[in-house]
């Protein structure tokens, strides 16, 4: 019988460590791969096309479906694209909410990229702690607006409400008895403000947790040194951008070099990585949910101290107050302009980008001046990521696709858009 | 920061001189529409040229101009629109370059910047742009066996065709959509003055 060597398996679309609905067609050779082709498009909604057709506040919760595990910072990114082109000024207080939500967004995808990537390889306690806090942080999510996920939190003109007096408390039930109750409601007592402050208490030691799991774990390291090394030089030239570039040891980070919001007033660095392997990545990613989580601390302060507006009083695009609208015609008037019409956006293009969690996430919009986009692009960063499946895995063994998937943070809302 | 737009603009038309550009400024960004014919020369200046060093390709995508409420200077209907990406000089630029109506054909700029792949073959999917000298020119994003581009203005937004399970042939079938299409929010330009002094504000 003669020896087969070389095959083609197909991975995929539903498999554990596709990170949802990745197909993969794999050329091997023995166990070796020698050409990953990724089909991709299975969740192609054509956001980019629905936007076309709904005024622009309509497609804020279409970008939190975009990349689901980081939903505000997608949204960001939106609404600052039609700032600039409005000429809109984002009130002081918003900016800091929003900069502090953006980092409780990394520190929840992060957690889900380090949960999920520890998983596929084998690890599974990281998972479960990682949930744990990724709680903490949805509970936030909802305090300010309604939702765990979606949150539609961002408007243009600041955010939707400002942030919640008190928290939501746990009720006794079949699950929960007093005593259960109690001790989940003990952090609750305060303002969200409080609750996050204690977050921000104790999420390093639980960093520590997970460090110690995995930093300097025989197998992590064994899985990870060494697997899909990718130079700076590649990495530019793949349009890597976030964590997928600075693990490859260059120093960027649109939040420094084109600060956008408050970040030019607050303190943190930038991880870089040295060897541009799984492994670097993984560490850059360790810190930066540490640097999140002085960001926030540093945003809890100064918003503690600084009441004031969180949304412009410009109500072509921001709805009036409802005790206005019962009494002054001209709020009404807004306020059915805004919700039958929206409103419109001087023609032009704008590119607005921003540092995602996974890297660099932009919008694209042209305005012809009407009250829906013209054309809108998303520049999903795992799009260009995933691109490059083919040269991180191509001469690795197949158990290393999966490393390699993990690493590049792989959600499937974003790249198929 | 609008220093350096508007040096990078000069930069720009001084050693772009020659290839027939045309460079804009609006809301702080610097736009080049190039002739498509040129684009990988371009390119490749924009990202060798010491002083330009536009070392990343951030973004290619396709636009259809054909509904555009303002009257547009070019005859050509679809735009290719590259997003570049500077990191030693911190700075950014739109290249566009204007293609053909009929056959939308431009040179791929893979060679260049190898991100481009997956992003040309998105716009070839999308729109129909073809990408010569593209090795692996394939759909990407719509399902196996689709037919036709469907981000262009004149492809309806329900589609053609809808798909479901036949209990009787035992296989997935395609047919016609049944939804009627609708509007809910119809399309407005407003030209009053509401919106003037922001846009000079944006576009100085």
């Amino acid at each position: 019988m003669a020896e087969i060597n070389s095959y083609t398996i197909n991975f995929g679309p539903q498999h554990p460590a596709a990170h949802g609905v990745l197909r993969l067609i794999l050329e091997m050779e023995g166990e070796v791969i020698q050409r990953a082709d990724p089909h991709v498009g299975l969740l192609h909604r054509a956001t980019e096309k629905l936007a076309e057709s709904k005024p622009f506040n309509q497609t804020i919760p279409y970008m939190d479906r975009l990349d689901y595990v980081s939903m505000m910072c997608n949204e960001h990114a939106y609404v600052m694209a039609l700032e600039k082109m409005l000429g809109i000024d984002v009130p002081i207080r918003a900016q800091y909410i929003r900069v502090m939500f953006d980092e409780v967004t990394r520190i929840l995808n992060h957690l889900m990229q380090l949960g999920s990537h520890a998983l596929d390889v084998g690890a599974m306690t990281v998972f479960f702690y990682a949930f744990r806090e990724r709680e903490a942080l949805m509970d936030a999510y909802e305090a300010v607006s309604g939702a765990r996920m979606h949150a539609a939190y961002y408007r243009v003109g600041g955010v939707y409400r400002d942030l919640p007096g008190r928290m939501s408390q746990h009720e006794e039930s079949k699950w929960h008895n007093r005593k259960d109750v109690e001790r989940l409601n003990r952090n609750r007592q305060g303002s969200l403000l409080d609750f996050l402050e204690d977050f921000t208490e104790y999420f390093p030691s639980r960093v520590d947790e997970y460090e110690t799991l995995l930093t300097n774990n025989r197998i992590w390291k064994q899985r990870l040194v060494d697997i899909g090394i990718v130079t700076p030089e590649r990495a530019l030239q793949l349009g890597f951008t976030g964590p997928m570039l600075r693990g490859s040891g260059v120093e960027w980070d649109v939040r420094k070099k084109q600060p956008y919001e408050v970040y030019d007033r607050l303190d943190f660095d930038i991880p870089v990585g040295s060897n541009g392997d799984c492994y670097d990545r993984y560490l850059v990613r360790i810190e930066e949910m540490r640097q999140s989580n002085n960001i926030i601390k540093q945003c809890i302060e100064w918003l503690r101290n600084n009441p004031g507006p969180v949304m412009v009083d410009e109500h072509k695009v921001t709805p009036p107050k409802r005790e206005e609208m019962k009494g002054d015609m001209e709020s009404l008037i807004h306020h059915f302009k805004l919700f039958t019409e929206g409103y419109t956006v001087p023609a032009g293009e704008i590119y607005s980008a921003i540092e995602h969690p996974k890297g660099e996430f932009g919008i694209y919009m042209v305005s012809d001046g009407a009250n829906k986009p013209y054309r809108l692009k998303i520049r999903a960063p795992g799009f260009a990521h995933l691109s490059a499946l083919d040269e991180m895995t191509r001469g690795h063994m197949l158990a290393d696709v999966v490393a390699v998937i993990g690493t590049q943070d792989i959600v499937f809302g974003e790249i198929d858009r | 920061m609008s220093d350096k737009t508007e040096q990078l603009a000069q930069q720009l038309e001084q050693r772009l001189a020659s290839y027939n550009v045309v460079v804009s400024t609006a809301f702080e960004e610097v736009t080049v529409q190039v002739p498509a014919d040129t684009i990988i020369d371009v390119c490749t200046i924009l990202r060798d040229e010491p002083a330009l060093a536009f070392e990343q390709l951030m973004d290619v995508c396709g636009v259809d101009y054909l509904e555009h409420a303002q009257p547009l200077d070019s005859e050509k209907r679809y735009a290719v629109v590259y997003h570049l990406l500077s990191l030693s000089k911190n700075q950014r630029l739109r290249v566009k370059a204007f293609v053909d109506s009929e056959f939308p054909v431009i040179a791929s700029v893979i060679d260049v910047w190898a991100s481009t792949n997956w992003f040309e073959r998105e716009a070839f999917d999308l729109f129909g742009i073809v990408f010569e000298g593209h090795p692996d020119l394939r759909r990407i994003l719509t399902d196996y066996g689709f037919v036709g581009h469907p981000f262009r203005k004149d492809f309806p937004l329900t589609g053609n065709v809808e798909m479901r399970y036949d209990e009787e042939k035992k296989r997935v079938i395609y047919e016609p959509v049944s939804i009627e299409p609708r509007i809910t929010v119809p399309r407005t330009v407003r030209e009053d003055h509401r919106y003037v002094d922001t846009n000079e504000e944006g576009g100085a």
